[in-house]
């Protein structure tokens, strides 16, 4: 144990002046990735997807639910008081409506079995850059 | 008919068995975010690279993700498919940062730099194949400091244990 302690100030002596560098350039891409892909803002509109084509996008401004056909039943998605979630899905691992309400703009919830697929929007959405 | 093999061949099937049980094990540790993972058996990859050079390490790293696919059942499923080019891309990296002079780079940068590599490559399939929009971005920060902190701690035990090995043919 005592042998394990002092290795743990050799592990920090055992960095060299590269291995800070480059810890610090990731870090700085890690903070920029959080600050540019979280943003805070209450998305106003979610998207649906279908497959490969976008289904409908819906004001977070009502509460209702969209029923929906995907690839192997019936899923439906329910928006209430500015948030949205899956509310049943015919998938086996249920990990779309275990991921329960989203509300910030550029959340996302995934259904890959049934290849449906929401996305909150804010009034302007928050990585234009990656989308092409 | 027998294949001839090499003592050198032994040395890599052993390795890369060592780095298919650490997978294994690793498959077992459930993790709050789908597809963070230590990436443990990057230590041995890391391991190899430095003992035995560039082809022998990405010979157990490929090795580690076909056997170890196989074994979980998820040969040519889309998680092989983002284990490979995950691999691949790591090993791409890692082809490049072995270049970099040994005096002031360890095997801590090139964990991390395999490490965000990795990440790369598995979201550039996602991106183009599994999910193509940018619904996963929301995910890629916590794959970034993930892929941070794992680095730099795989990459730092890389270094005792090559500083072992040495230690070890030293005396």
């Amino acid at each position: 144990m005592s042998n394990l302690l002092n290795r743990s100030g050799a592990i920090y002596r055992q960095l060299r002046a590269g291995d800070w560098l480059i810890i610090i350039f990731s870090l700085a891409i890690t903070l920029l990735l959080f600050q540019t892909l979280w943003t805070n803002e209450h998305a106003s509109k979610v998207q649906v997807r279908l497959g490969d084509t976008v289904y409908g996008t819906y004001s977070l401004n009502q509460n209702r639910d969209i029923v929906i056909e995907g690839g192997i039943g019936t899923s439906v998605i329910s928006i209430a008081q500015g948030k949205v979630r899956f509310s049943k899905s015919p998938c086996h691992n249920q990990y779309c409506v275990h991921q329960g309400w989203l509300v910030r703009a550029g959340q996302a919830a995934i259904c890959l079995p049934n290849q449906i697929s929401l996305e909150l929007i804010g009034e302007n959405k928050p990585y234009d850059s990656l989308n092409y | 008919m027998q294949i001839q093999t090499t003592q050198h061949d032994h040395q890599i099937a052993k390795l890369a068995a060592l780095a298919i049980a650490l997978h294994m094990i690793e498959a077992l540790i459930p993790s709050p975010i789908p597809g963070v993972k230590p990436g443990i058996a990057n230590i041995v990859t890391l391991y190899v690279l430095y003992q035995f050079g560039f082809a022998s390490a990405a010979w157990v790293s490929i090795l580690r993700v076909f056997a170890s696919s196989l074994l979980l059942g998820q040969f040519l499923s889309p998680t092989f498919v983002l284990s490979l080019s995950g691999a691949l891309c790591s090993l791409g990296a890692l082809w490049l940062a072995i270049m970099l002079p040994k005096r002031l780079f360890t095997a801590v940068s090139l964990s991390v730099i395999a490490a965000f590599a990795h990440i790369a490559g598995q979201l550039l399939v996602v991106r183009l194949w599994l999910i193509p929009h940018a619904g996963v971005s929301y995910l890629i920060p916590l794959f970034a400091i993930a892929a941070l902190i794992f680095g730099v701690v795989n990459g730092v035990i890389t270094n005792v244990i090559l500083q072992q090995t040495q230690r070890g043919n030293a005396g």
